[in-house]
């Protein structure tokens, strides 16, 4: 279980997270919505350790991890990013398999690559892609190679950082569908954030809006619509008039 | 107040510059404690040594080649004013091995891979390549910056000695064709004026320039702005900055190597 308990950060004189509190339980799908510059990527950074909060805790499993040596604890972990973070100089399949070629999850070449070709495979891509750069692939051939990265290491808990921005109607549901099989699959813990209501209702189990730097509204995915919240209501219907100011 | 504030913008500057100096200190020594430590990626050092060392020798030739000659026609031309046109051989080998061929050779590796190495990882930081390392258990400093610095260290004295080699060539070509220096003599003068320190002294130097390209490219790419303007001004800092600090630590090791 993900817990975070007040959660701040602010840059500069910008106040970006002013106390979020969130629990994710273990092996459901959290998804985390809100507009652009919300802080939903600096939420997320701030659990990984790629953002220091400045204040708050952040348990996993109980334990505190919020200034805790990161390595151990990032070995539980699959990020896809939303471009795709795909490493230029080296072929799709050493980007997939590149947890597996060092560190503590070190294996042969070959087994490693094995397992790159495997995971290609599960994410709808040919073993031929494999020895390809990322530059020679399509934006949606991007998206599934950084998600075959994402789960090389068969990880407990997989982020999901905007997964179908830049990617067509088709390839976003393409997307979707992927996710939702392979966190049930792997019954891993998933935290997604995205605003794209299509990814919300196909990933999550549990949706929690984050507007003005806190957790404005957080429930399973059945109450979402439901729910008399005026902010995920103003959300999800993308009106333009509400408690949102429609320009920030 | 308004007397107040050209001291005040005076020492916000003072204060911004001994900043910067700090943080471009304390990256450096972490550079130089993470080649000494565990793991070590070679693979990345390698393919560093090849970009740096190898993709660079013909630039600093060149380089070398046409600075030996025309220092050839400079020193023949001055000395002919007291009748000293035959220390021609030995001040081109001396000033090639102790100055030229470290300086120039430094700022050329400097204009090619400071660019580059800050390009790189200035555009693999504004990607979220650097975040991604991270996310995978691997250390940024240790992957990219480690490697990058070893192999500048190493390869700048290799290619300052190749330049020197042939820039005093370059010097000997001009010196026997244009000068009609005897080409036994011209040989017996360079190799009896020239003295084992005055080649370590480049060397030296050179490994420091190497360390510095390394660090400053570095350094300016992890630091990266967001998007192609945040990463051209990446490398114009890293080339402008490995720049300055060639020349001001060559005047400081000339200082230390040869005052009297």
């Amino acid at each position: 279980m993900i817990d975070l308990q007040g959660i701040e950060k602010a840059f500069g004189s910008n106040r970006v997270l002013r106390g979020v509190d969130l629990e994710i339980g273990t092996g459901t799908s959290m998804v985390i919505i809100g507009g652009s510059g919300t802080g939903k990527s600096v939420l997320l950074k701030c659990i990984l350790g790629l953002v220091a909060p400045d204040a708050g805790t952040i348990r996993l499993d109980g334990h505190d991890v919020t200034r805790a040596p990161r390595e151990e604890f990032l070995a539980r972990f699959g990020m896809l990013f939303q471009g795709g973070a795909l490493f230029d100089s080296l072929p799709v399949w050493h980007n997939v398999a590149f947890r597996l070629l060092r560190g503590a999850h070190r294996r042969p070449k070959a087994e490693a690559r094995e397992i790159a070709v495997d995971k290609l495979r599960r994410v709808g891509l040919k073993p031929e892609v494999a020895d390809l750069y990322p530059a020679e692939l399509s934006g949606g051939m991007q998206k599934r190679v950084g998600l075959a990265r994402a789960i090389a290491a068969e990880p407990e808990i997989i982020f999901f950082d905007e997964p179908t921005t830049g990617l067509d109607p088709i390839m976003a549901g393409v997307i979707n569908e992927l996710i939702r099989e392979i966190v049930t699959e792997m019954g891993a813990t998933a935290m997604t954030i995205t605003h794209d209501m299509s990814s919300v209702r196909a990933i999550a189990d549990h949706v929690a809006m984050l507007h003005d730097g806190v957790i404005q509204w957080t429930g399973p995915i059945a109450e979402m619509d439901a729910t008399p919240d005026p902010y995920v209501q103003q959300f999800i219907h993308g009106r333009a008039e509400g408690p949102i100011e429609a320009v920030r | 107040m308004s007397l107040l504030s050209p001291l005040a913008a005076t020492g916000h500057v003072v204060l911004s510059a001994l900043a910067t100096l700090g943080r471009v200190t304390i990256f450096a020594v972490q550079a130089a404690s993470h080649i000494l430590r565990p793991p070590f990626y070679t693979r990345e050092f390698l393919n560093a040594l090849m970009q740096i060392g190898w993709f660079s020798l013909p630039v600093v030739g060149l380089t070398a080649l046409f600075t030996g000659g025309a220092l050839a026609l400079q020193i023949y031309a001055g000395g002919a004013r007291f009748n000293a046109e035959s220390v021609v051989p030995s001040i081109v080998a001396i000033g090639m091995v102790r100055e030229l061929g470290p300086v120039l050779g430094g700022l050329m590796v400097a204009a090619r891979v400071a660019s580059s190495i800050a390009a790189e990882i200035g555009t693999m930081k504004v990607t979220e390549q650097i975040d991604a390392l991270v996310t995978l258990s691997t250390d940024p400093m240790k992957y990219l910056v480690a490697p990058r610095v070893l192999a500048a260290t190493l390869a700048v004295p290799v290619l300052v000695a190749v330049g020197d080699s042939i820039g005093i060539w370059g010097g000997y070509l001009v010196g026997v064709t244009r000068l009609d220096f005897n080409a036994a003599t011209y040989l017996k003068n360079t190799v009896d004026f020239l003295e084992v320190w005055d080649v370590g002294s480049g060397l030296v130097k050179g490994a420091v320039f190497g360390f510095t390209i390394a660090v400053m490219g570095c350094y300016h790419g992890m630091r990266s702005g967001r998007g192609a303007q945040g990463v051209g001004r990446a490398t114009k800092l890293a080339v402008v900055s490995a720049s300055v600090l060639i020349l001001a630590a060559n005047y400081v090791l000339t200082e230390v190597f040869f005052s009297a």
